[in-house]
């Protein structure tokens, strides 16, 4: 889809219609505007944030043995648990239990995990049909894209452009882009999907150590058409969404959705414990480069996240340059840190789609130091040699030039000159400084001639 | 030692290491790495200064509820809540509610029931919450008060009926009333069924209830 090409280039494709980059930055701002107010109303909002924070650190730190303890819980509780070391053992897993059952045909609901490991296009190779049931994630998929933003997939989509996409797959009259209509027409649409279909995969927001259940959280009540209808339910969890205690929640929940979209509580938090009679329930709990980033000191405070999405609606390069512009699952802030752990030749250029300004720090519920992280990577990405070549070469031109006053004094001259003279030479296509700003008037002077003048006097 | 035989023996070493690694399955590779990658111990904070005192505030609730797109009746009897019924859902033909007050508006059997499709026509289901929390509108619901788990999910409309003596303030009252119940599936449930997944715009009734009734009893 983006087929190798990097933010800056794709970012520019999305810039090319201005008004609707416009349109986009003010949707998602309104959105942040929103947590902001629901985040007010909670006097100790600030508090709540820290001991969330606390609690995924103490998760981190006894990780391994709240994976044994919640294994061992959701065994008792009739559950099937399944380990898969990375994206193919997942889909491998997935697979197998579809063919156990003789299922080619099956319902989801929204799970980032799933996107991650690739599923629908793993299984769409093996003959089996995947519906995805959310409805922003419907769009998309209909539309052959991938979600742009982990809360909000279809954030970039207009509602004219989704009235034609179901005027073409779903038959609705053409020209008809009201939303109650659209809506209602997926709604009709997917509960015949829901009421044949006899497997259903479902994400997990939260799994509780103690108690062996876990919790999934929607507004539209997606999960649980599909979870309570199904023969079969599989739960697939990175191993990060563990929690130690079912009072845990409460701290969380709080949190989750006044962050995501300034709502008190999704519709639906749904606590999973047991299979109910005669169904039968999988859990596939998944690393994928997850035990790597907890061994990174500087980064392993990303997998504190729960995808709220918070970063994302408040950051001002996300808001202008849309979630496709990351090529990756997770796109804004928090997706450029938790990415470049994936690939990192792939990813290099994310901690760069950034301008360190700390929004997303500020408003991260488990308050995971995001614009560090992205500063940090840069460290990292360059010394690895995945830094972009041209960044490599002005930042080198640039160390060369500062650590010697000579050469210093005469590029300031020569700047000075061709900026007065030849103005043209700087102020062309090939500068991407020019793109969409003017180049400043050249100073008369420089300091050092003025104060060397000055300090005669 | 002689620097051939050292490394020697290093990479047999390392090939035995690469072996036995091999051997071990997803799990137990998944659970080494974790550990030996733990940050140091950092203890749990406690959750004893967040939340309220006391008891949930009704008007609190009833704001939030009506915010997130509920509807509220303030009643004081049965007969009030099966009259409300009648003239709010006048073309809910099949009812489904495990409420013995409300026995005669109820036409769904929910016992001995064994395929949950079946409900897929229950125009109306009337539950009894256990409790509700008055800083976010939800309600929660065990598998044994919706006597079928997809029940509140599949009605094309959902009424509950609660008292109002049973709010609590916040989320940490609340699983401090649910405490350690062996349930095998709860929910919250804040309102009706919504999306905005099309350019913001709200819209109530996505997969779920189209609307979601609240009967609050003093």
């Amino acid at each position: 889809m983006t087929q190798g090409k990097k933010h800056p280039a794709l970012s520019e494709k999305f810039n090319a219609d201005e008004p609707r980059v416009n349109w986009h930055d003010e949707t998602l701002w309104f959105i942040r505007e929103k947590r902001d107010k629901a985040a007010w109303q909670i006097p100790e909002w600030e508090t709540l944030r820290d001991t969330a924070s606390q609690i995924k650190h103490n998760v981190l730190s006894n990780l391994s043995e709240y994976l044994v303890q919640f294994e061992e819980q959701a065994k008792r509780n009739g559950v099937t648990v399944h380990w898969a070391a990375d994206a193919e053992e997942h889909n491998k897993i997935v697979r197998k239990i579809l063919q156990q059952h003789n299922v080619i045909k099956i319902i989801k609901s929204k799970s980032m995990l799933t996107e991650e490991c690739g599923l629908n296009e793993y299984l769409a190779k093996e003959y089996i049909d995947v519906i995805d049931t959310d409805l922003g994630e419907r769009i998309v998929q209909l539309a052959h894209e991938h979600p742009s933003h982990i809360v909000l997939p279809c954030i970039h989509w207009k509602k004219e452009e989704i009235g034609e996409l179901f005027h073409k797959h779903l038959k609705t009259p053409k020209g008809n882009a009201d939303p109650k209509f659209l809506t209602n027409a997926a709604r009709l649409d997917l509960r015949q999907s829901f009421l044949t279909r006899r497997v259903a995969i479902t994400g997990v927001n939260f799994a509780v150590a103690e108690t062996g259940e876990f919790v999934v959280c929607t507004n539209e009540g997606n999960a649980d058409m599909g979870a309570h209808l199904a023969d079969v339910h599989i739960a697939c969890m990175g191993i990060e969404k563990l929690i130690p205690k079912r009072e845990h929640l409460g701290v969380f929940l709080r949190l989750l959705t006044r962050s995501a979209t300034g709502q008190p509580i999704t519709t639906y938090s749904s606590h999973f414990r047991k299979p109910r009679i005669g169904q039968q329930l999988h859990i596939v709990l998944v690393d994928n480069g997850r035990s790597t980033q907890l061994g990174r000191e500087d980064f392993r405070n990303s997998l504190k996240c729960i995808r709220c999405g918070a970063c994302m609606n408040t950051c001002p390069v996300y808001r202008r340059s849309g979630g496709h512009s990351y090529h990756a699952t997770i796109a804004g802030p928090i997706g450029s840190i938790l990415q470049p752990n994936l690939d990192m030749k792939k990813y290099a250029d994310l901690p760069f789609a950034s301008t360190l300004c700390g929004s997303c720090t500020n408003v991260c519920p488990v308050k995971i130091d995001i614009h560090d992280q992205l500063y940090k990577w840069r460290q990292v990405l360059t010394k690895e040699g995945y830094s972009p070549v041209t960044k490599t070469i002005a930042m080198k031109t640039m160390a060369a030039t500062l650590s010697k006053p000579g050469i210093f004094t005469f590029a300031g001259k020569a700047g000075r000159w061709v900026m007065k003279q030849l103005p043209f030479i700087v102020n062309n296509r090939l500068n991407p400084w020019y793109k969409q700003r003017d180049m400043p008037a050249p100073p008369k002077e420089s300091f050092t001639e003025w104060y060397q003048k000055n300090r005669k006097e | 030692m002689v620097p051939e035989k050292q490394k020697r023996i290093k990479d047999q070493v390392s090939t035995y290491i690469t072996k036995l690694l091999n051997r071990l399955n997803s799990r137990d590779k998944i659970l080494a790495a974790v550990k030996k990658n733990q940050p140091p111990q950092q203890i749990l904070p406690g959750l004893e200064t967040l939340g309220k005192k006391g008891a949930g505030d009704v008007a609190q609730f009833t704001t939030v509820f009506t915010n997130i797109g509920g509807k509220i009746y303030e009643v004081d009897s049965y007969e009030t809540v099966i009259k409300t019924v009648q003239e709010q859902f006048p073309t809910a033909w099949k009812v489904a509610t495990p409420i013995e007050e409300l026995d005669e508006i109820a036409n769904v059997d929910l016992n001995g029931f064994n395929d949950p499709h079946a409900l897929q026509t229950v125009d109306l289901a009337i539950l009894q919450p256990q409790f509700g929390v008055a800083e976010n509108g939800a309600v929660w619901l065990s598998e044994t008060d919706m006597k079928v788990r997809v029940l509140p999910f599949i009605c094309q409309h959902l009424a509950v009926v609660l008292q109002a003596k049973q709010l609590v303030p916040t989320m940490h009252e609340a699983y401090t009333r649910i405490g350690d119940k062996q349930y095998g599936f709860g929910a919250f449930i804040a309102g009706p069924s919504k999306t905005a997944d099309i350019e913001q715009s709200l819209v109530l009734g996505a997969h779920g209830p189209k609307s979601m009734t609240l009967f609050l009893f003093p």
